[in-house]
């Protein structure tokens, strides 16, 4: 057995928005479904579904903003495994990983990536994710400034998308977006379990308590 | 009231036949239409009293003349009313005595005579395509007309979404340039009221507030008078409170749609459509469209043939996907696919890293 040390590699930060983010976009997406179109049937005279369904999206849609606004704030303030740096392949190293990983992923190789942090292609991913969550903060408070037109603050966080965009198109890929946000969502669990189980270095725990054992083979 | 001014709209309201107490009905009208107070019927009624009727021209060009059909089958106010009372209509194709060479005599008198004061209004959309050969009338192009009536003119009122955007004309691909006005002439006065058609109240109101105050109403982003376009359709409908309460009509004919209930789910525009149907409708405000169980179509709304179809659907179609196909099912699809693909995934490591250990425990 390799000599493992623990080490520290999730802040609060990181693991708070993870999981915040993972029950909002549940909560964002079942209520989502049901603005777009309302699978439910009225139970009574009284029902207020719609309402109350528009009333939870809106409220996950400022929580997801805030943890995404503390999120973007703490690539800069944060350790290393949480710098902007590591979703980007701007260095050679870096895009070695990438290159491993992939082939690690696609049964071309059998040397796993061993990251401490997050492998590149993770990085990577999370990148273009990280994308997909602006888009879908944009768009979602470009169609709300359709229902509340006049504060200043919905112009600045989607209603300029209005400017130069048709609301149609706006809604169908803030639909669109969100499959997308689930197929990533499915990859990244789907790898996540396979490396915590072929690198053995409590991958899956770390996302709950922040440590990670790794054998220092990894690159930081 | 024996003292109107020779000549003023109240004085030919009066030799029509039209009493004071129909007069002030109409002002009235006219001042809630504008969302004034109360207290400026009685303003309103003062204007009228010295105002003289203006003269108006209104052009058409690619249309169905359906702002025509419009202002013909209103009755508050009705069109005789219209026509003989408040405006002096001296050009209409469509309603006017005169034809051919007499016709376009009485255009050309107006913009000679009353050079800088009369009204235009247009309906319909401008081509610009193969220098405007798509739509003539007496010879001269489209482009040309606007360009000459609505350049002399006071002020030009676009009437219908033809005449603001292009309208049904300008509908992709667009075979021939159609603009409207605002594309077409630039540095004129000009107030847009999209619609398909325009509700002939806001025509009406229009014309008024400017006898009124002497300006065009305040205007959006996008040159509508905000007093008319200001409000989402959604917020004002009849229905709103089975939208909030989630109940819709879920096919046409069912319980829901008889008990009246949302037609959000049948792909009504109505929120995201901003105009004064739900208030002022139409048909002497007897009913609107939603009012009569049909969805909104978003006929105020941008370039609407392009936007605001699939007119039954709440979601456009999936491009390259056949016409079934929203985004919903073709999202639903690439999820399904993703999860198949990793359990494909999983299959494959399995048989590959059969009885095999990790590397570092080797």
């Amino acid at each position: 057995m390799t000599e493992r040390k623990r080490v520290y590699i999730w802040e609060v930060p990181v693991r708070l928005t993870h999981w915040v983010n993972f029950f909002s976009i549940i909560a964002l997406s079942v209520t989502g479904i049901y603005i777009g179109n309302p699978y439910l049937h009225p139970l009574s005279e009284s029902s207020f579904t719609m309402g109350t369904m528009r009333f939870i999206h809106l409220t996950a849609a400022y929580l997801f903003l805030m943890m995404i606004i503390i999120r973007l704030y703490w690539a800069f303030a944060g350790n290393r495994y949480a710098n902007w740096r590591v979703f980007l392949p701007l260095k050679k190293r870096q895009r070695q990983d990438l290159g491993g990983a992939t082939r690690y992923y696609l049964f071309m190789s059998k040397k796993p990536p061993y990251a401490a942090g997050h492998t590149m292609c993770a990085g990577a991913a999370y990148f273009v994710l990280f994308l997909m969550f602006l888009f879908q903060i944009f768009s979602g408070f470009a169609l709300w400034s359709y229902a509340r037109s006049v504060p200043f603050f919905h112009m600045v966080l989607g209603g300029w998308m209005l400017g130069f965009w048709n609301v149609s198109a706006i809604r169908f890929w803030h639909h669109m977006v969100m499959y997308f946000i689930w197929a990533i969502a499915l990859v990244h669990v789907y790898l996540a379990v396979w490396l915590d189980s072929a690198e053995h270095n409590g991958l899956m725990g770390s996302i709950f308590g922040g440590y990670k054992f790794i054998t220092g083979k990894e690159w930081e | 009231m024996g003292d109107a001014k020779e000549g003023s709209i109240y004085d030919s309201l009066r030799k029509n036949g039209v009493s004071r107490r129909e007069f002030m009905k109409f002002c009235s009208l006219m001042a809630a239409t504008l969302a004034l107070p109360v207290s400026f019927a009685g303003k309103i009624a003062e204007a009228l009293e010295k105002a003289e009727r203006p003269h108006v021209v209104w052009l058409e060009f690619q249309d169905c003349a359906g702002n025509t059909e419009s202002l013909l089958r209103s009755s508050k106010p009705n069109v005789a009313e219209l026509i003989l009372d408040i405006i002096s209509l001296d050009y209409h194709e469509t309603i006017m005595a005169p034809a051919g060479k007499q016709a376009e005599k009485s255009l050309s008198d107006v913009v000679k005579n009353y050079k800088g004061k009369y009204i235009t209004i247009v309906e319909g959309a401008i081509p610009t395509k193969d220098g405007g050969v798509y739509c003539t009338v007496g010879g001269r192009t489209a482009q040309d007309i606007v360009k000459e009536v609505c350049g002399n003119g006071l002020a030009t009122i676009a009437v219908g979404a033809c005449a603001w955007d292009g309208g049904w004309p300008a509908a992709s691909p667009n075979p021939t340039g159609a603009k409207g006005v605002k594309d077409v002439v630039s540095g004129i006065k000009l107030i847009n009221l999209p619609g398909c058609p325009a509700n002939v109240v806001n025509i009406t109101g229009t014309v008024v507030h400017f006898l009124t105050f002497g300006s065009l109403p305040l205007t959006d982003s996008m040159g509508r008078p905000l007093v008319f376009y200001g409000e989402k359709i959604h917020d004002h409908c009849e229905r709103r409170a089975h939208f909030d309460a989630g109940q819709y009509v879920r096919q046409w004919g069912d319980e829901g749609h008889r008990l009246g209930w949302c037609l959000y789910q049948m792909g009504c525009k109505g929120p995201e459509t901003f105009k004064n149907c739900p208030t002022v409708r139409w048909n002497q405000s007897t009913n609107w469209p939603v009012g009569s169980g049909h969805g909104c179509i978003g006929c105020a709304a941008p370039r609407f043939w392009d936007t605001m179809t699939p007119f039954y659907r709440r979601l456009e179609n999936v491009p390259g996907f056949g016409v079934d196909s929203t985004a919903d099912k073709v999202g639903a699809g690439l999820a399904i696919a993703t999860a198949a693909g990793l359990a494909a995934h999983r299959i494959i490591r399995a048989t590959k890293t059969k009885g095999e250990k990790p590397e570092e425990e080797k």
